[in-house]
């Protein structure tokens, strides 16, 4: 019997749960797509099991599972599920202008917020300290919740430059209320930006529960199907993976990993490092940047379910297009969407005998595209309507572009088929084989990362000291975190001096990434 | 007139497109200013003729990193630090807060100030834009003396300055804002309200109001209303092709370049920047200058792109519209003209420059 020698990459998506299995070399020995299910659980059994068995494979072979999941940004957005939280910011005096929270959608607030607390304490931008921590204001906060709330959301002012006063609030609320409560610190979630990290980092506490109702569901799926020997792990935002017990304590950075695990994928499945990234799904159309191997990420922080937050996620355009999206013609003008008939275009599509036009059948019909069972005719409304499309990706990709130049585009997802060869500004449109779950098989590469973003001060060091200890750190932070030490590298470091400084200060950002050890 | 939630929201929209692509973001001034409204109740905006004419106007904003800012957000006493340190050292009743530029963040801050105060705040600012230094207001060519500048930063500490001149108060104050930890609230140029009748810029803070309303009920082109509102000229409407940015001295510099789009495909602008946008150029023709404000506006919203936003392939249309008669004039000129800036060329008023054009 061969192996232990394989990995499993799962995509539980809102409809379809992609999975995959890669051998040693990168291959992909067997794939599946099945449909999503409720409780999790069932769905993941279902792929595996069709896994199993389309290659035959044992599952004692199977030594990693890496699992992307859209379960936390949909609890926000659905305000499901979501834990109560006590949100204690530690910043006086130099924040009481605006207190957590201040601004949240109603409902949301209602929802999450067990009480806020602003205390004395904080950094300044040098990490001096900004006032002496009060630890009785904490004690005192921590004492006056009701004994049911378990969990808090710590966020001190300028954290990302020193966390010391998160982690002696952590001590304290520990002592109080023992191991049962779970506590968030900023610093180990967001970057500069007090009130969008402190958002985060209560969004992140507030996921919790949803994060280990997922884990363990997963955990009970792979018990069942003879996998549970694997060692699991969790794609994050910036499409690299985190263990299982990382996955539970920061829920909040899987929120972006669907795309990022689509970009990745495409990176892995052509051997491309730098490209555009287009993936076409049945209702819409994500179009992200691959910058050496890694999706590049928004310079502004993304709103979730209306809050304010500012970790990184994927850079994305993205575009209500795919195979499902509805095409409609009245009085000459031909007109796409928003609507589309999604996971049902097997039904309701013409060419598998429906009554709907959709983008898909106007694809066959020109003859870009070939799959359905009824043949459908060419006409002049469909050029016109894939003229249209071919307007829109344009559009998209010439958006998500940051300078001139052309660059190769890679097409991934069920509706890329849909995609011309010829789009402006592209040199070539590449379409690899699986590029139907590019997703799955972008979680199951095994990349893992670690960042630092800080504030320096280069009144007393050189720039390149400053760079030297920021790489290094970010190295180290990997190799904590699970990469192999021999090939960590830095993929990402970018230096921005700081404006209206008399003293010269700068905000470095490093990333360093390796494969996963043992791999 | 009451600043309530939705005219604040309006005025944050104009305090953007008066910013002239700098003076920071609107948005955390505007939270805070909401904060304010919820404990307080809403400002009112006054007229300095409504006013008596020998109590003091207190121009007031914010100065420092933006980075810091985001963190050390404000305590909410600074205004009342010094506003109490004013009436002592002067003896005189303080009116009324001012805002020193209505051009960006600084637009916003002060509603919340005067809201915690409890005091009006009047329909005029130091600039009717945004500029990159202190003394660049329009009390220093009214003669105005910069003295006493008093400075709070969020734990209750007060620095009262006397700087000899402008110069000298953008020095002192800069350094203050470092010693505070990188940022700090400051008042100057105080002033009586009569002196103020003719030392401030009037109706800027109406005007960003009308601008934001214009926005939000816009008919069809939001870019067209604007126009409207502020007699302005549309330079080019395209995507911004090439972004070069860097920070020297404390300031941001650099260039951006704009490809026609739709009616102005073939065409192209150069922006050049300094915190502000400072010159839009079409191969060697000057199409706007400084101190008329050059804004960036996203073509879609027509809501202010800041110079710290702009990025390749953005749809956005460049507009720009007569800056306060202040800045035309001699003294207006020496501070502010593209010859202050570093240029070679005298400034043009937009409208001559674009005379016979809608």
């Amino acid at each position: 019997m061969a192996g232990p020698d394989l990995r499993l990459g799962v995509d539980v998506g809102g409809t379809h749960t992609d999975a995959v299995l890669l051998d040693r070399a990168g291959s992909i020995v067997a794939k599946v797509k099945t449909a999503t299910t409720v409780d999790v659980t069932t769905g993941i059994e279902t792929a595996i099991a069709s896994l199993l068995v389309s290659s035959g494979a044992a599952p004692e072979r199977i030594t990693h599972v890496m699992l992307g999941t859209t379960h936390a940004t949909n609890a926000v957005l659905e305000r499901r599920g979501l834990e109560r939280v006590a949100v204690l910011r530690i910043g006086g005096p130099a924040t009481y202008a605006i207190p957590p929270l201040f601004g949240w959608p109603e409902d949301l607030r209602r929802a999450v917020s067990a009480g806020e607390c602003i205390v004395n304490g904080g950094a300044e931008f040098n990490g001096d300290e900004l006032a002496a921590f009060d630890g009785d204001a904490v004690r005192r906060f921590v004492g006056s919740l009701p004994d049911d709330v378990r969990h808090v959301a710590v966020t001190s002012v300028f954290a990302p430059v020193l966390a010391e006063h998160e982690l002696a609030a952590a001590e304290i609320i520990r002592a109080l209320r023992g191991d049962h409560v779970h506590v968030s610190l900023s610093h180990e979630i967001g970057s500069l930006g007090l009130l969008e990290r402190e958002n985060a980092t209560v969004l992140n506490e507030a996921l919790v529960g949803v994060a280990q109702a997922v884990t363990s569901a997963i955990t009970q799926g792979l018990a069942s199907t003879g996998l549970a020997h694997a060692v699991v792990y969790f794609a994050q935002n910036d499409g690299t993976l985190m263990s299982i017990a990382d996955a539970v304590r920061l829920p909040v950075l899987t929120i972006g990993s669907g795309p990022a695990n689509s970009i990745r994928g495409a990176a892995f499945l052509t051997g491309v490092r730098d490209a555009i990234v287009v993936d076409v799904g049945g209702t819409s159309t994500d179009v992200g940047v691959l910058i050496n191997g890694f999706p590049r990420e928004s310079s502004f922080g993304v709103s979730i379910g209306g809050i304010a937050t500012n970790f990184r996620m994927p850079d994305l355009v993205s575009i209500a297009l795919g195979g499902g999206t509805v095409v409609r013609e009245a009085d000459g003008v031909v007109n796409l969407g928003p609507d589309s008939v999604g996971y049902q275009l097997t039904e309701r599509a013409r060419i598998f005998g429906g009554d709907t036009w959709t983008v898909s059948d106007v694809a066959v019909a020109i003859g870009r595209a070939h799959f359905g069972s009824v043949g459908v005719a060419s006409s002049e409304v469909m050029a016109r309507a894939l003229a249209i499309v071919d307007e829109m990706v344009a559009d998209a990709v010439d958006r998500v572009k940051l300078s001139k130049g052309e660059f190769p585009l890679i097409a991934v997802g069920g509706g890329s088929v849909l995609l011309s060869d010829k789009i402006p500004g592209i040199s070539e449109v590449l379409r690899p084989d699986d590029f139907d779950v590019a997703n799955a098989v972008g979680a199951a590469i095994g990349t893992i990362s670690g960042q630092v973003d800080r504030i320096y001060q280069t009144s007393s060091r050189t720039r390149d000291e400053v760079l030297d200890e920021a790489r290094s750190e970010a190295i180290a932070q990997a190799v904590r975190a699970g990469a192999d030490p021999h090939y960590v590298e830095i993929v990402e470091l970018e230096d921005i001096p700081i404006a209206y400084m008399t003293n010269p200060a700068v905000r470095v950002r490093a990333k360093a990434a390796g494969p996963l050890a043992g791999l | 007139m009451l600043l309530d939630a939705d005219t604040l929201r309006a005025q944050a929209r104009g305090c953007g497109i008066l910013g002239a692509g700098g003076g920071g973001s609107p948005a955390m001034g505007l939270l805070a200013s909401l904060r304010a409204l919820e404990l307080h109740g809403p400002t009112t905006l006054v007229d300095l003729d409504d006013l008596p004419d020998d109590e003091l106007v207190l121009p007031m904003g914010m100065v420092g990193a933006p980075t810091v800012a985001v963190e050390k957000i404000a305590n909410g006493g600074e205004a009342r630090w010094i506003v109490e340190r004013v009436e002592e050292v002067t003896g005189r009743k303080v009116a009324a807060l001012m805002s020193s530029e209505i051009g960006g963040a600084n637009g916003l801050f002060p509603m919340e100030f005067a809201g915690a105060l409890g005091l009006p705040i009047v329909d005029a600012d130091g600039m009717g834009r945004a500029f990159p230094e202190m003394p660049m207001v329009s009390m220093e060519i009214a003669g105005i003396s910069p003295s006493p500048c008093v400075m709070s930063d969020e734990r209750g500490n007060v620095l009262i300055v006397h700087p000899a001149d402008g110069a000298w108060l953008e020095r002192l104050c800069r350094a203050t804002a470092v010693a505070f930890g990188g940022r700090a609230v400051s008042s100057e140029y105080l002033m009586s309200v009569a002196e103020a009748r003719t030392g401030a810029v009037r109706g800027t803070v109406s005007l960003a109001i009308r601008i934001g309303r214009a926005l939000d009920h816009a008919e069809g082109d939001p870019v067209e209303a604007l126009l409207r509102e502020v007699n302005g000229f549309r330079l080019i409407e395209g995507k911004v092709v090439d972004v070069d940015r860097r920070v020297t001295g404390g300031f941001t510099r650099g260039s951006a370049q704009i490809d026609g789009l739709r009616a102005d495909s073939g065409r192209q602008l150069r922006l050049e920047l300094q915190n502000e946008n400072l010159v839009a150029l079409e191969g060697e023709r000057v199409l706007a200058t400084v101190p008329d404000i050059i804004t960036v506006l996203d073509t879609q919203t027509g809501d202010a792109v800041s110079t710290e936003l702009l990025r390749y392939g953005q749809r956005v249309t460049v507009i720009a519209f007569p800056c306060d008669p202040v800045w035309r004039s001699e003294g207006g000129l020496r501070l502010t003209s593209p010859r202050a800036f570093g240029y070679d060329f005298d400034f043009r008023p937009v409208e001559e420059i674009h005379r016979g054009r809608a």
